[in-house]
């Protein structure tokens, strides 16, 4: 094989920031005093925390090289199922950092903010094109916040036709933060089992839904890449039962400009910006879960809502049927303008476009690899495909092996073991912002590992070796838990 | 477009490779009525610059300093933010990582996780901190729902100084499950008012803020006295500035079991309101019951440090409807950005900052009465103040926008008796002279 | 994972179908999971138990087990009262892993119908369920 991409560099120790510095160090300009020091009650006044005084060059090489020891998208291909780990543009970043963006209040006059208002309200008219779905709200703060919204959205419905409704179902190829959004709101999760084509059957549906069933919850793309072929179906039975359908948009990224989601039957769905809308995840977040609805669920939307009048964009809490404020302000208003600028910089072509890729070189892989690595589902794919680690059960080669191996050639592993539908998953998203070049790269990396499986497994037990540290020992973390210095 | 990097001659070999004729063809398991009709309505694309001159007219268009004095906190605080703490934030294997899930090639987000936790922990004298919650208000209503779940009882009480907003929030968590909230009336000397704890009982947690909404430090010594009458209620000291523990005895030292709230104060730009961070730090006891995500010491197979994340089975993708809480995505970035700015600032600088930021606020309140203007709540206040205003004087502060001067948040629309109060804010940013002028301003 | 040949299988217990087992000890029922749950589970790293006093039905949920990436529930094999839990596994919760049948049982129970402790497998029936699992 070729040179990888994956080699060794310059790695640096660093210690822990209270193992460095000095007392009486300093990284920070203090302002000049220019008021006199007032006397504070006794009682109140305590000595502070235990922080190390640290200069500001100590404090930068520090941070510098922590993130020497991280893969980001940046530094190379991030096939990381159902998160869809595209290229984050830098003009993003421009935007989101001009200064009357960084330095607006959040509680200023609505007529000082008119820019920021705009911003929120033309994102939510996109974000409403793109979906099909008329109403929207920005507030969520991730996905997951998106989920409680939606939930929130189906009690509140319920309530106001006369009847709470205390089950929803939830497929086994959904997410996995699906039941424990739902049962903030007091639904009990009933599980709904997808067929042998990984898809959910109509008749299963039917069979479970009832009249205290609130709604079902679909993930469409589901987490198996596939398309819920069945949904009209699906929708039709749970909507003549009373019942909600909530589409679980993470997967976005493969159906832009090819579904309209209302069309689906889809009454609220949530999305992430920070997978399809292309903002960074910051190693972990923050991310943004807007969430679009039917009309006849907009009432019920989060308050404030932004509104255009005659004056200009407003924040108005007259929707007295709304579940309430998720958020102490509006959400994540810097994501909004990252998500905001991509789509501006995209157009509906553009956004089509992305989808069409995407849905290309996960197919492409499916299509390359299939030989090496078994695939449970054969059948043509949407943005991800998902694989397991079967092929290499003979040779006591796991996908956790084949996972840890692939770091030594440069690329960041793909989802293991989810979905839960899959034992010993291998779920490849590679979005379309990899070129074909690098598409290849990988599929001739998995191709060499599989063969390393069969001739020389001891190379993806002992994986990785290069990295900053080995496999770390996660069960002496969780038996002796030490979370703090 | 610059971020599709496929050439026609790679998508038709690609095409060939998958069997299909052309794009379309791939979505052949969409059946046709599910096909959206005709274009998404979007406007037509930009090229970077004509975004930049967009972008530039909107960010134009909402008022920020140096142009604009604001005097206003209420959750939101102006402090400046070192270059070196936005270039290390910019650092692109930080910012364009996911969550730390293979933890070999994760250890710079690790480690800086670990180091946040830890210095959260000695900040507000606690035991454990997670990663981040959304923000303050969501953090405080996690907090509650791990009173309920810790105490197994189903009634919180909330002081009423704890910021509306966040209130609010509550409310949204706990109601559908049938949670019972009830609100703490507050003293003429704007803290919280604990008589009427005497004739509740089974109380899961009560929860304070301090520095509370009106800018008043709770006695939190003589609060946890109160609370912990009931040994199994917890207490849960809620807060908008932690600068202010720089300076103050910190939430644990004083009896509290949980503390959280916002930590935009910490390097994080006030953006409209988001991203910030929802700080949360309990007892080890507790830990179990803890929602979010963990970073834990470790060691790998040599044998040397190294981190992961852990205590995992609490969280939504193992314990699923049984999870501590549904939070998967959280504000790790803005955890990051916020060990940052206290590493620069250190022990002594913090110190020093907290007690700049109580000194201006003291110079502004003291040189407003002086003017005459009346300061309604005596309790001792950090960075923030509320000021009693002659009535009318709503036309007063609307003129003083026209002069780009905002003079504090009304108080009127969050408490039915505080008509004419404001929510007046002072810190590190504001100049002696700013504040001369401000109560020139306001009392002519 | 290993081989059902390769586990463990006490013969003075009696098993239950979630594969925790009871051994009578006088009236007292000791309780905990087999060698074959606990190979299922992998590492466990915590334990979470009744407190003493408490009563459970057969079959109801009295505790969970954890290991690194999965929490399983406890079910009781025999209804009653719980009389001790075993206090060792909070900071050596590795016992269930290593001694499941001895130093890593879970609770003692004084049963409320000592009937239920004879309907449960013996040893042969519960490796023959063992063998139907694996196909």
């Amino acid at each position: 094989m070729k040179e990888t991409v994956g080699t060794h560099g310059l790695v640096f120790n660093e210690p822990l920031l209270w193992e460095k510095g000095a007392a009486g160090r300093n990284g920070f300009s203090m302002p000049p005093r220019d008021v006199p020091e007032s006397p504070l009650d006794e009682a109140l006044a305590g000595d502070g925390p235990d922080f190390p005084d640290l200069s500001e060059v100590d404090v930068v090489r520090h941070f510098t090289r922590l993130s020497q020891w991280n893969f980001g998208v940046d530094s190379g291909m991030y096939p990381l199922g159902s998160c869809t780990m595209k290229y984050n543009p830098k003009t993003n970043e421009r935007q989101a950092t001009l200064p009357g963006f960084t330095g607006a209040h959040p509680l200023l006059p609505a007529e000082l903010c008119q820019g920021t208002l705009q911003l929120m309200y033309d994102l939510q008219e996109f974000l409403a094109a793109i979906t099909g779905l008329p109403a929207v709200t920005v507030q969520p703060a991730a996905g997951s916040q998106g989920e409680l919204t939606g939930m929130l959205i189906f009690a509140a419905y319920h309530k106001s036709k006369g009847k709470a409704r205390h089950k929803i179902l939830i497929p086994d190829t959904a997410h996995g933060t699906n039941p424990a959004s739902a049962a903030l709101c007091g639904f009990k999760a009933v599980a709904v089992a997808s067929n042998e084509r990984g898809v959910l059957s109509p008749e299963t549906v039917a069979g479970l839904m009832d009249e205290d069933t609130a709604g079902i919850m679909i993930t469409n793309p589901n987490t198996l890449g596939l398309f819920e072929e069945n949904i009209h179906e699906v929708a039709r039975i749970v909507h003549d039962k009373g019942g909600l359908v909530y589409g679980d948009g993470a997967n976005m990224n493969a159906i832009m400009g090819i579904v309209d989601v209302s069309q689906l039957g889809v009454d609220v769905m949530h999305l992430n910006l920070h997978k399809t809308f292309s903002t960074p995840h910051g190693g972990g977040g923050p991310g943004s879960g807007p969430v679009c609805v039917t009309s006849e669920l907009a009432p019920f939307l989060p308050v404030p809502r932004v509104v255009k009048t005659q004056k200009g964009y407003e924040l108005s809490e007259d929707f007295p049927q709304s579940v309430g404020k998720l958020h102490a302000f509006y959400g994540n208003f810097g994501i909004l303008i990252r998500a905001y600028s991509y789509i501006l910089s995209m157009g509906a072509a553009g956004l089509k476009k992305a989808t069409q890729l995407a849905v290309l070189n996960a197919n492409y892989i499916k299509e390359k690899l299939k030989g090496d690595f078994h695939l449970p589902y054969d059948r043509p794919c949407m943005h991800e495909c998902v694989f397991n680690d079967k092929n290499q059960e003979a040779y006591r080669v796991t996908t956790l092996d084949i996972a840890k191996r692939l770091m030594e050639y440069g690329f960041h592993p793909p989802t293991v073991y989810f979905p839960l539908v899959v034992h010993g998953a291998i779920m490849v998203e590679p979005t379309e912002t990899e070129c074909k070049q690098d598409i290849d790269a990988f599929i001739e990396t998995m191709k060499a590992i599989a063969a390393e499986a069969r001739e020389n497994p001891k190379l993806l037990h002992e994986a990785p070796q290069i990295t900053k540290v080995r496999r770390l020992d996660e069960t002496l973390a969780a038996r002796k838990p030490r979370l703090t210095g | 477009m610059r971020y599709l990097p496929h050439t026609e001659e790679e998508i038709q070999a690609m095409l060939q490779e998958v069997g299909v004729a052309d794009l379309e063809g791939l979505f052949s398991t969409i059946p046709g009525d599910c096909r959206r009709d005709g274009d998404m309505p979007l406007p037509e694309p930009m090229t970077e610059w004509e975004l930049n001159a967009h972008m530039d007219d909107l960010a134009a268009r909402t008022a920020a300093a140096p142009q604009y004095r604001i005097f206003m906190g209420a959750g939101s605080y102006d402090h400046f933010i070192p270059s070196a703490t936005s270039y290390l934030l910019s650092r692109s294997e930080l910012m364009t990582a996911y969550t730390p899930y293979q933890p070999e090639i994760s250890q710079g987000t690790l480690q800086a996780i670990f180091e946040y936790q830890t210095f959260v922990t000695r900040l507000l004298g606690l035991d454990v901190a997670n990663a981040s919650m959304y923000d303050g208000a969501s953090g405080l209503a996690e907090a509650l729902l791990m009173a309920i779940r810790v105490t197994r009882r189903k009634k919180v009480a909330v002081s009423s100084l704890i910021n509306p907003l966040y209130r609010r929030v509550v409310r949204t968590y706990l109601e559908p499950t049938g949670y019972e909230i009830v609100e703490l009336p507050y003293t003429a000397e704007g803290r919280t008012d604990f008589s009427a704890l005497a004739g509740l009982d089974e109380l899961a947690g009560v929860a304070v803020q301090s520095p509370n909404f009106l800018g008043c430090i709770e006695d939190l010594q003589a609060v946890s006295d109160t609370v912990h009458a009931d040994k199994k209620t917890m207490m849960i000291a809620c807060f908008s500035e932690p600068l202010a523990f720089g300076l103050l005895k910190s939430p644990g030292s004083q009896g509290a079991d949980i503390a959280c709230g916002e930590g935009q104060s910490f390097g994080i730009p006030r953006s409209f309101g988001g991203p910030g961070l929802g700080i949360f730090a309990t007892r080890s006891k507790f830990v179990r019951n803890m929602p979010g995500r963990l970073v834990g010491q470790t060691v790998d197979r040599e044998g040397r440090r190294g981190f992961v994340l852990t205590l995992s089975t609490r969280e939504q993708h193992i314990r699923r409807e049984r999870a501590t809480s549904n939070i998967c995505s959280n504000q790790g970035l803005c955890a990051t950005n916020a060990i940052m700015y206290l590493s620069t600032l250190g022990g002594s600088g913090i110190r020093q900052l907290a007690r700049l930021n109580r000194d201006k606020a003291e110079y502004l309140k003291g040189a407003l009465a002086r003017a005459g203007v009346r300061i309604p709540f005596g309790a001792p206040t950090f960075n923030e103040f509320v000021a009693g205003f002659p009535k009318g004087f709503d036309a007063t502060w609307k003129k003083l926008l026209k002069k780009k001067i905002v003079a504090g948040l009304p108080l009127a629309p969050y408490y039915d008796d505080m008509a004419d109060y404001y929510l007046l804010c002072a810190t590190e940013t504001c100049s002696r002279e700013d504040m001369d002028l401000l109560v020139k301003e306001v009392t002519s | 994972m290993k081989e059902i040949s390769e586990l463990q299988f006490a013969e003075d217990v009696r098993y239950a179908e979630d594969h925790e087992w009871v051994r009578m000890e006088g009236d007292t029922a000791v309780v905990g999971i087999s060698d074959y749950a606990q190979d299922q589970l992998g590492d466990i790293v915590f334990v979470e138990l009744p407190a003493e006093g408490d009563t459970f039905a057969q079959k109801d949920e009295f505790g969970t087990v954890e290991s690194v990436k999965a929490v399983s529930e406890l079910y009781m094999p025999i209804g009653g009262e719980i009389l001790a839990v075993n206090e060792n596994l909070e900071e050596h919760p590795e016992l269930v892993n290593s001694a499941p049948y001895t130093d890593g049982w879970l609770i003692k129970v004084k049963p409320s119908d000592p009937a239920q402790y004879e309907a449960l497998m013996d040893r042969d029936t519960y490796l023959e369920m063992l063998k139907g699992l694996q196909e």
